[in-house]
């Protein structure tokens, strides 16, 4: 019960604050699931050499995403269930991911409140260190694991993240602005 | 009232999440890599999300189909090569099939075991994972294809790594620059038997504890010597590329290049398992003297 009047009130008040959040309010759990799935898809895209290398953690983004935007929806657990989720895709130790998304996570949501008041572009910095910690959480663990440092340039993935943010909101609002619309007619 | 619930959200719910999911995932890492359990959550996911992997791969094969259609002019070309190309394969293969037969005669003649012969699956690269702690592929074949983990895995240059986890349809191969993978070597020109390992680089393996005066060039091939019982014996693995040798150490710091890229083909072999080596024989009273005999032989 207490959920549901949670949801209800942010949605109110979400309503209430700006008519960018009126659309957000209204975001549909499909529409969430469809974009971590797109997410996943992307990560597990057959790329070799430089591009594989620069190729930022789409789940990681869009998990950011949705616990800036939606807290009361995406939280830890569905970083932690993303991340297991990639551990396996990755071949990885089982459960590395799942703990790096769940701190950055964690840190998103102590933050949410404060991130939305700065515009994209602001958020474009604060949002690559929260890719960074995500990486130094991977790091740490896999340092834990198998004593390997692996070169500087495996930061490189949270910069072309962090570079990606601002174009991040537009691609997840596309299937949200044509429901409404299809409601009207 | 309304707002209450929206202040108590920064209590202590989300710190005790985090701690929760932190040991949750700790836990999970520690008996994954401690105790090898957990394939059956694996299994699982991997079942999940397969079809995400498939779909993945989609574009790749579809331009792999299209471009295929428009090439047509390149094919007259191509066939031109490969003709010559298999008129020079079948020469050697002669040669081959003639140095088997004698092989086989003269292993009979010594009473010595026969080579196996190993057969072949062909298998897709789907993709590599982008994970820098080690250097994996995987593969599009599985369990339900007859995959089994340990089987060895080439290209059309040689050793490209070892199958170490098996999904129902994809299985995972561990590459030889891996930096916990090693692969027991032979150098073709002296016979100089070692252990090449992966430094966890694209491209660079490494010959350690290899003596500062080892006979070792440049340039040297190192095929595998086969007697692990997982490798089968002769496959092309890597090249010599820099020897360096510093009086200070004992050994010398050697680099190599793989004979064989995951960067170059998509298009890999699975090699079926070697037949299982004949079980060490166990130490019987019996040899126990001899091991005194020699042993006084020794201190004489």
């Amino acid at each position: 019960m207490k959920p549901n009047l949670k949801i209800k009130n942010e949605e109110k008040l979400a309503f209430v604050n700006s008519s960018q959040q009126e659309v957000l309010a209204h975001v549909r759990s499909r529409f969430i699931v469809l974009s971590l799935t797109a997410a996943l898809l992307l990560n597990l895209l057959p790329l070799q050499g430089v591009a594989l290398l620069l190729r930022p953690d789409f789940v990681a983004l869009v998990v950011l995403y949705w616990s800036i935007n939606q807290p009361q929806r995406v939280g830890m657990s569905i970083a932690f269930i993303m991340g297991l989720l990639m551990d396996v895709g990755d071949a990885s130790i089982f459960g590395q991911h799942a703990l790096a998304y769940s701190v950055m996570t964690f840190v998103a949501l102590l933050l949410h409140r404060r991130l939305r008041i700065f515009s994209l572009r602001k958020q474009v910095p604060q949002v690559g260190l929260l890719l960074l910690s995500a990486q130094l959480v991977m790091l740490l663990t896999g340092l834990l694991a198998s004593a390997h440092l692996p070169g500087w340039d495996f930061l490189l993935a949270s910069a072309s993240g962090a570079l990606l943010w601002p174009l991040l909101p537009a691609l997840v609002k596309i299937p949200q602005r044509r429901k409404p619309d299809s409601n009207a007619l | 009232m309304e707002t209450a619930p929206q202040f108590f959200r920064h209590g202590p719910g989300p710190l005790a999440r985090l701690v929760f999911f932190a040991l949750l995932s700790l836990l999970l890492m520690a008996i994954d890599t401690r105790f090898k359990y957990l394939p059956e959550i694996r299994q699982t996911i991997a079942v999940a999300i397969y079809p995400l992997q498939r779909l993945a791969h989609l574009p790749t094969a579809i331009y792999d189909q299209v471009s295929g259609l428009f090439v047509s002019r390149n094919l007259v070309d191509e066939i031109a090569y490969l003709r010559q190309q298999h008129l020079a394969d079948q020469g050697q293969l002669q040669r081959l099939l003639a140095l088997e037969a004698e092989n086989a005669q003269l292993r009979n003649l010594l009473e010595a075991g026969q080579r196996a012969e190993s057969k072949t699956t062909m298998a897709e690269i789907l993709y590599i994972p982008h994970d820098p702690f080690s250097r994996k592929a995987i593969l599009d074949k599985g369990s339900q294809a007859g995959i089994q983990p340990g089987q060895v895995v080439v290209d059309d240059a040689g050793v490209v790594g070892q199958i170490t986890r098996v999904y129902p349809w994809l299985s995972e191969v561990t590459l030889i620059t891996d930096k916990d993978h090693a692969v027991p070597v032979q150098l073709v020109r002296s016979g100089l038997r070692s252990m090449v390992s992966g430094t966890g680089e694209d491209g660079t393996l490494e010959l350690r504890y290899l003596a500062a005066n080892a006979d070792i060039q440049d340039g040297d091939l190192l095929v595998t010597s086969g007697i692990d019982g997982i490798y089968p014996p002769g496959l092309p693995v890597a090249l010599v590329s820099k020897i360096e040798s510093n009086a200070a150490y004992a050994f010398a710091r050697i680099t190599c290049t793989p004979a064989a890229g995951v960067n170059r083909n998509r298009q890999v072999l699975i090699l079926s398992p070697l037949p299982p080596v004949p079980e060490r024989p166990a130490e019987s009273i019996e040899t126990k003297p001899e091991d005194k005999k020699r042993g006084k032989v020794g201190i004489r």
